[in-house]
C-alpha cells in the first residue's frame, strides 16, 4: 500500500496536478503574507526590545520567548472567537477565509521573528553602541541602521518564521475551515487526506512541504555565506 | 594648559565608581583648544574610563564634567566599529548621523578619505580592509565631522609599526588643522612622538599633568618614573 501511494504521489507531482498546485499556491500566498506582516511588526519590535533601557525589557523578553511556544490551536481558538459572527471583529467577515488564516499565522510567528531579531540586533548593537552614542544617534536611527546592517542575519529569522507558518496546521484548520478550493492549504490537506485514507495526495504534499523546508534552509545558509564573504 | 586657550573640557573632582570600585577618582583637569594631550598609564589605570567620561559616554558618579556639545566632538575607539558597507558609505553614515546635508556629505567624505590616504579604497567594503586601514577609515569618519576635539582610545594598540605610523601621521595632520586631541596610550614612545602635554594616571588618579617636554626631561611622580623605567607598578 505504501509503495502504491508513493508511486501515485510522484505521479501527481510529475503530472503537475491542478488541485495539488492550487493547494500549494494558497499555502505559499497565506504564509508569505503572514511572514511579511509578522516582519513588519516583529522586526521593529524585536529591535526596540534589544535596545530599550526600559524596566519592562526583561518582562518583554520573557513574554516574547513564552509566546514562541504558544500552542497553535489556542491561537486558532482565540482568533476564531475574535472573528466569529458574535465576536468583536465578526463584522469583518473574515472567518473561514484566507484572511483569517493570515491573521492566525501572523500572530503565531510574530513572536518568533521578534525574538530572533532581538538576539541579532542585541549582538550587533554590542559592537556599535559606543560609536553610535558618540555620534549622538537616536534610538530609531539606531534601530534602522542595525536592521539594515544585520539584514543577512535577519533573513534567517524571516525564513524561520515562514517555515513555522507554512508547516502549521492547528490554527489554520480552526479559522480557515479547510474548505476545498478556498482555504485548503498543504498541512490541512495532508491531515484530511490521511484521515480519508487517500495517502497519495497526502504524500505528494508532504514531499513538497519537506522539500520547501530544506530549500529554505539551504537558501538561508547560502545568503549568510555570501554576506560573510562579501561584507565581512 | 595655557590660560589664554579656550577651554573645551573641564573635569572638577570627577569620579566614576562602579559596584563600589572607583575606576577614576577625584580627577580635575582642563583641556584647552589646540592641545594634543596623551593620557599615559599602565593597563587598568583608568585611562579609557577617563576618556569615556570626558567624551560623555559615561557620567561621573561624583564631581562635575563640562565639555563642548557632542556635535563638536568625535571619538576613535581601540577596535574600530565599522558598518558592513563600503568605506565611503561609512564616512557618509557618520555625517548623516550628525544631520549634514547630502551634497556636503559627498564633498566632506572625499576630503576625509583623501586626508587619511584612503581615496583608492573608497568603494571597498570596510570589513575587507586591513586593521590599519580600518583604523584610518575610523579616523576619516571622525575627520569628516570636523570636530573641535577628538578623543582617541589607544587607536594603535593592535596595529603593526607601519600602520601605527600611518595612523599617527593622520592624527598629526588633524591636529595641525586645529583639532584638539586627547588620546590614551600606554606607549611612551608614541606619547613622546605626538603629545604636547602628558597626563599620567595611576590607580585611577592623576599623578602627573605636565608638558611633554618636562615629563620626558624627568619631572615625574614616582609612579610615572616606575612606569617610565618599565617597572611593574
Amino acid at each position: 500500500m505504501i509503495f502504491n501511494a508513493l508511486r501515485d504521489a510522484l505521479g501527481l507531482i510529475a503530472a503537475a496536478d491542478g488541485a495539488l498546485f492550487q493547494i500549494i499556491w494558497l499555502s505559499l500566498k497565506v504564509s508569505a503574507s503572514a511572514t511579511l506582516l509578522a516582519a513588519l511588526i516583529g522586526m521593529p519590535l524585536g529591535a526596540w526590545v534589544a535596545l530599550t533601557t526600559s524596566r519592562l525589557r526583561t518582562i518583554l523578553i520573557v513574554f516574547l520567548n513564552a509566546c514562541m511556544g504558544l500552542p497553535p490551536v489556542v491561537i486558532g481558538l482565540l482568533i476564531y472567537l475574535l472573528l466569529s459572527r458574535s465576536g468583536p471583529l465578526g463584522a469583518l467577515g473574515w472567518l473561514f477565509t484566507p484572511k483569517a488564516m493570515i491573521v492566525a499565522q501572523t500572530v503565531l510567528i510574530t513572536p518568533i521573528i521578534a525574538a530572533l531579531t532581538r538576539q541579532v540586533i542585541e549582538d550587533a548593537h554590542a559592537e556599535y553602541k559606543d560609536w553610535f552614542a558618540s555620534l549622538g544617534l537616536s534610538v530609531w536611527a539606531t534601530v534602522r541602521t542595525l536592521l539594515v546592517d544585520a539584514r543577512f542575519s535577519l533573513v534567517t529569522a524571516l525564513l524561520a518564521g515562514f517555515g513555522r507558518a507554512v508547516a502549521e496546521v492547528g490554527a489554520v484548520m480552526i479559522v480557515g475551515g479547510n474548505i476545498n478550493g478556498f482555504t485548503r492549504v498543504m498541512t490541512t490537506a495532508i491531515s484530511l487526506e490521511t484521515s480519508k485514507g487517500d495517502l497519495a495526495l497526502a504524500l505528494a504534499l508532504g514531499f513538497i512541504l519537506v522539500s520547501m523546508v530544506f530549500a529554505l534552509n539551504a537558501v538561508a545558509h547560502a545568503i549568510k555565506r555570501y554576506a560573510a564573504r562579501r561584507y565581512g | 594648559m595655557a590660560d589664554d586657550m579656550a577651554t573645551l573640557l573641564t573635569l572638577q573632582n570627577a569620579s566614576v565608581t562602579i559596584q563600589g570600585k572607583a575606576l577614576v577618582e577625584a580627577i580635575s583637569l582642563r583641556v584647552g583648544s589646540g592641545e594634543f594631550v596623551c593620557m599615559l598609564g599602565a593597563n587598568g589605570a583608568g585611562k579609557s574610563t577617563l576618556l569615556r567620561l570626558a567624551h560623555g559616554l559615561i557620567a561621573p558618579t561624583h564631581g562635575a564634567c563640562a565639555r563642548v556639545p557632542i556635535a563638536e566632538q568625535a571619538m576613535l575607539f581601540q577596535r574600530p566599529a565599522l558598518l558592513k558597507r563600503s568605506a565611503e558609505e561609512n564616512v557618509r553614515f557618520s555625517l548623516a548621523a550628525r544631520d549634514v546635508p547630502y551634497a556636503e556629505q559627498v564633498a566632506r567624505t572625499d576630503e576625509a578619505l583623501a586626508a587619511c590616504g584612503l581615496s583608492a579604497l573608497a568603494t571597498r567594503y570596510a570589513r575587507s580592509l586591513s586593521g590599519g586601514e580600518q583604523q584610518r577609515l575610523a579616523l576619516a569618519c571622525a575627520w569628516a565631522l570636523r570636530p573641535r576635539v577628538l578623543f582617541a582610545d589607544e587607536p594603535t594598540a593592535s596595529l603593526d609599526l607601519n600602520a601605527v605610523h600611518a595612523v599617527e601621521a593622520v592624527l598629526r595632520a588633524l591636529h595641525a588643522q586645529g583639532t584638539t586631541i586627547v588620546m590614551t596610550t600606554h606607549s611612551l614612545a608614541q606619547a613622546k612622538r605626538l603629545a604636547q602635554r602628558i597626563v599620567f594616571l595611576h590607580q585611577g588618579r592623576v599623578t602627573d599633568d605636565a608638558s611633554a617636554a618636562l615629563f620626558f626631561a624627568g619631572e615625574r611622580s614616582p609612579s610615572a618614573s616606575h612606569f617610565f623605567e618599565g617597572e611593574r607598578l
